[in-house]
C-alpha cells in the first residue's frame, strides 16, 4: 500500500461541480478501448475477412472454372450484375460474423456484469449507448470498406476478360462502398436487438434467424402484398445498397433500400435507448 | 455525504427496500449491516442509479447520482455482483473506466499497485481470484480519488491478510474525512471497522447508531458470580428482581442487574464472593438479537417490524421478549 490514493487530490470536501462532465470523445476514446480490449472483436472481424473472402475466391471461382459448360441463361444472370454475383458470393455467411459482433458488443456487458461498471461512470446511460454504437459502426466500417474493395477486386480478377467489370462501371463504385456501408449498418441493427434482448445467445440467434432466414424466405410470400413486406424487410431492403443494377422485380432503389434499412435500424435504437433509460441495470 | 429519504423498492410483489430514510456523515467507516436478503445491495443500487426507486429519493452530495457531472470523481463503488468484463485484463478495464471520466493512465497504474495487482494487471480478468477479483473492483472504486465510497461485502472472498488491507484501508480513507459506506453480513468485522451502523432487516431500518451504542444497547448485560455461598446469594438476587441462572454448584449467571449492585448485596448477605465478572454480549449476539426480531415479526404477517428510531432504547424489544420466551 501507498500513499497514492490520496495525493493533494484528496480533497473529500470539493463537491460534485469540482470535476466538469467529460466530453462525448472521452466516452468515444473508452469504447474504442473497450472495443479493441477483447479477443472476440478481433476473432470475429478476422473470420469476416475470411469468411468473406475465401467465399468469394470460391464460388467465383469456381464458377469461371465451369463457365464453358454453362448454359447462356447462366451466363446471362452473372453478367446482368457480376458486381452484386462476386460480393454475394462472399456476403452472405461473411455478414453471420457482423451480426454476432454487434449483439456481442453489448449482451457480453451484460452477461459479465461490465454493464454496471460502464453505467456508474455514464449515469445518464444514453451517451454510453450512442458511443458504443458509433465506434462499433466506424469499427465494421473500416473493415467492412476493405473487405468489400478486396472481394471485388479478387472476384474481378477470376472473371478476368470473360466479362467487363471494372470499379469505374455504371454504379459499380457505389456498390463495393455499399458493401461496407450495409455490414456498418447491419452490425448497428445487431447491437440494438442485443440492446434489447440483453442476452447474448438468445440475442444471436434472432438476428441470425432473421436475416439468414425469415427475411429470405418472406420472397416466398404471394401476390403484390408478399412483395412489398419482402422489399421493405430491413436486411433485404438494406443489401440493395451493395448491387451496381436495380433488379426489374426491386420495388426500391438501392439508396431508398439503404434508407429504409437505416428507418428500421433507428427505430430499434430508439426502442434499445428507450428501454436502457428505463430498466434496471 | 449520503441521503436516503423514504427509500422504496418493489420487485414485484416482493418489497426490497421499504421506507427506508438514513444519512452517512464523512469522516467515519459506516457500516451497513443487515442478514442476507435484508436489501443492502438494493439500498446501494439504488444509491448509485443503477436502480429505480418506486418511492422516495437517494442524494449524494445533494444530488442524485445520475446528475454527478463525473460520477467517479466523487464516488467510487464496489458492486457485489462482479462487473468487470471477463475477457478484459485488469489494466484496460480501468483504462476505459478511467477514459470515460478524463482520468490519466498514470492513475490507473497507481490504484492497480494500490491494490496489489501490479503482477496481473496485464491478465484476463475472467482468471482472477474471488479476492483478485474484489481487489480489482476496489480499484476500480478509488480510480477518480472520490469523496464518497460505496462499497458492497469488501472482505468477501479476501483472505486474512487482505482484510485486515481493506480494514486499514477504509479506516484511512475515513480519517481524510471521505465517507465511507460499507455493507456487511459479518458483524464482528464491522465492529472493529465500523465507527457508526446503520442497520436493516426485511428492508426496513433497525437501527442507526455508533456502533459502541448498538452493542450497549442491544446485548443483555450478564454478570457471573462465583461464590461459596452460591444458593443463599441467589435467593437474595432474585428477591432484588435479578435473574439468576445457577450454573453447578458455586457459579450463577445473573441479569438484569449491574454487577455494583451485585456486589453490594452479597457484601450485605455477608457471602463471600470469588469472583464478579460483567460480561458484555458480542455485537454478534446483538445483531442476530435484533434480526431475528425483525424476521419473527414479518413471518407473523402484517405487523411492522417497527424501524427503532435512532437514539431509542433498543434493550426493551430483546429484553422483553427474553421474558416471554
Amino acid at each position: 500500500m501507498t500513499a497514492a490514493a490520496t495525493e493533494p487530490a484528496a480533497q473529500p470536501a470539493g463537491g460534485p461541480a469540482a470535476h466538469p462532465r467529460p466530453g462525448f470523445g472521452r466516452l468515444l476514446l473508452a469504447e474504442w478501448t473497450k472495443i479493441r480490449t477483447v479477443r472476440s472483436t478481433l476473432w470475429t472481424l478476422m473470420l469476416l475477412v475470411l469468411v468473406s473472402l475465401g467465399f468469394t475466391t470460391l464460388l467465383v471461382g469456381l464458377t469461371m472454372a465451369q463457365w464453358d459448360n454453362m448454359t447462356a441463361a447462366d451466363h446471362a444472370s452473372v453478367a446482368a450484375d457480376p458486381v452484386s454475383f462476386i460480393l454475394g458470393s462472399g456476403f452472405f455467411l461473411g455478414q453471420l460474423t457482423v451480426c454476432v459482433l454487434g449483439v456481442l458488443v453489448i449482451a457480453s456487458e451484460y452477461s459479465t456484469g461490465m454493464i454496471r461498471a460502464s453505467l456508474l461512470a455514464v449515469p445518464r446511460r444514453l451517451p454510453m449507448l450512442w458511443a458504443k454504437a458509433l465506434v462499433f459502426a466506424a469499427v465494421v466500417l473500416v473493415v467492412g470498406l476493405a473487405v468489400s474493395f478486396t472481394s471485388f477486386f479478387i472476384g474481378a480478377a477470376l472473371i478476368g476478360d470473360k466479362m467487363e467489370v471494372s470499379l469505374g462501371g455504371d454504379g459499380v463504385l457505389r456498390a463495393v462502398v455499399g458493401g461496407g456501408l450495409y455490414l456498418a449498418m447491419l452490425g448497428l441493427f445487431a447491437l440494438a436487438i442485443g440492446a434489447i434482448v440483453r442476452h447474448t445467445a438468445g440475442a444471436i440467434t434472432g438476428v441470425i434467424g432473421f436475416v439468414l432466414v425469415l427475411a429470405p424466405l418472406a420472397m416466398l410470400l404471394p401476390g403484390k402484398i408478399g412483395d412489398y413486406v419482402y422489399s421493405y424487410l430491413p436486411s433485404e431492403a438494406g443489401y440493395l445498397i451493395t448491387k451496381a443494377q436495380q433488379g426489374e422485380d426491386d420495388l426500391l432503389t438501392p439508396w431508398q433500400g439503404y434508407g429504409v434499412f437505416a428507418l428500421w435500424t433507428f427505430a430499434l435504437l430508439a426502442l434499445a435507448a428507450f428501454l436502457l433509460k428505463r430498466r434496471d441495470a | 455525504m449520503i441521503e436516503a429519504e423514504n427509500l422504496t423498492k418493489r420487485y414485484g410483489d416482493k418489497t426490497a427496500v421499504d421506507d427506508l430514510s438514513f444519512t452517512v456523515a464523512p469522516g467515519r467507516v459506516t457500516g451497513f449491516l443487515g442478514p442476507n436478503g435484508a436489501g443492502k445491495s438494493t439500498t446501494m443500487r439504488l444509491l448509485l442509479g443503477l436502480d429505480r426507486p418506486d418511492r422516495g429519493d437517494a442524494r449524494i452530495h445533494g444530488v442524485h447520482y445520475r446528475d454527478l457531472p463525473a460520477p467517479l470523481r466523487s464516488v467510487g463503488a464496489l458492486l457485489e455482483a462482479k462487473a468487470v468484463h471477463t475477457g478484459r485484463s485488469a489494466h484496460n478495464h480501468l483504462l476505459a473506466l478511467a477514459q470515460t471520466q478524463g482520468i490519466g493512465k498514470k492513475r490507473v497504474d497507481e490504484v492497480v499497485e494500490l491494490v496489489g495487482l501490479t503482477g496481473v494487471a496485464r491478465k484476463r480478468a475472467g482468471g482472477f481470484s474471488l479476492g483478485m477479483g474484489q481487489r480489482l473492483g476496489i480499484a476500480a472504486a478509488l480510480l477518480g480519488d472520490p469523496s464518497v465510497l460505496i462499497l458492497d461485502e469488501p472482505v468477501n472472498g479476501l483472505d486474512p491478510e487482505g482484510i485486515v488491507w481493506i480494514r486499514t484501508l477504509m479506516q484511512r480513507l475515513a480519517s481524510e474525512g471521505r465517507t465511507v459506506f460499507v455493507s456487511s453480513h459479518l458483524m464482528n468485522e464491522m465492529a472493529v471497522t465500523a465507527e457508526h451502523l446503520i442497520v436493516i432487516g426485511r428492508g426496513r431500518l433497525i437501527a442507526d447508531c455508533s456502533t459502541e451504542e448498538f452493542v450497549e444497547r442491544s446485548t443483555e448485560k450478564m454478570v457471573t458470580v462465583r461464590s461459596p455461598d452460591a444458593g443463599r446469594l441467589a435467593g437474595v438476587l432474585a428477591a432484588e428482581g435479578a435473574k439468576v441462572r445457577p450454573d453447578g454448584d458455586s457459579l450463577l449467571t445473573v441479569t438484569n442487574m449491574e454487577a455494583p449492585r451485585v456486589g453490594e448485596l452479597a457484601a450485605a448477605e455477608g457471602a463471600v464472593l470469588h469472583e464478579l465478572t460483567p460480561i458484555r454480549g458480542s455485537l454478534e449476539a446483538a445483531f442476530m438479537e435484533l434480526t431475528r426480531e425483525s424476521v419473527e415479526y414479518g413471518a407473523a404477517g402484517g405487523a411492522a417490524p417497527g424501524a427503532i428510531p435512532p437514539g431509542a432504547d433498543l434493550a426493551a424489544g430483546p429484553a422483553e421478549k427474553g421474558e416471554t420466551r
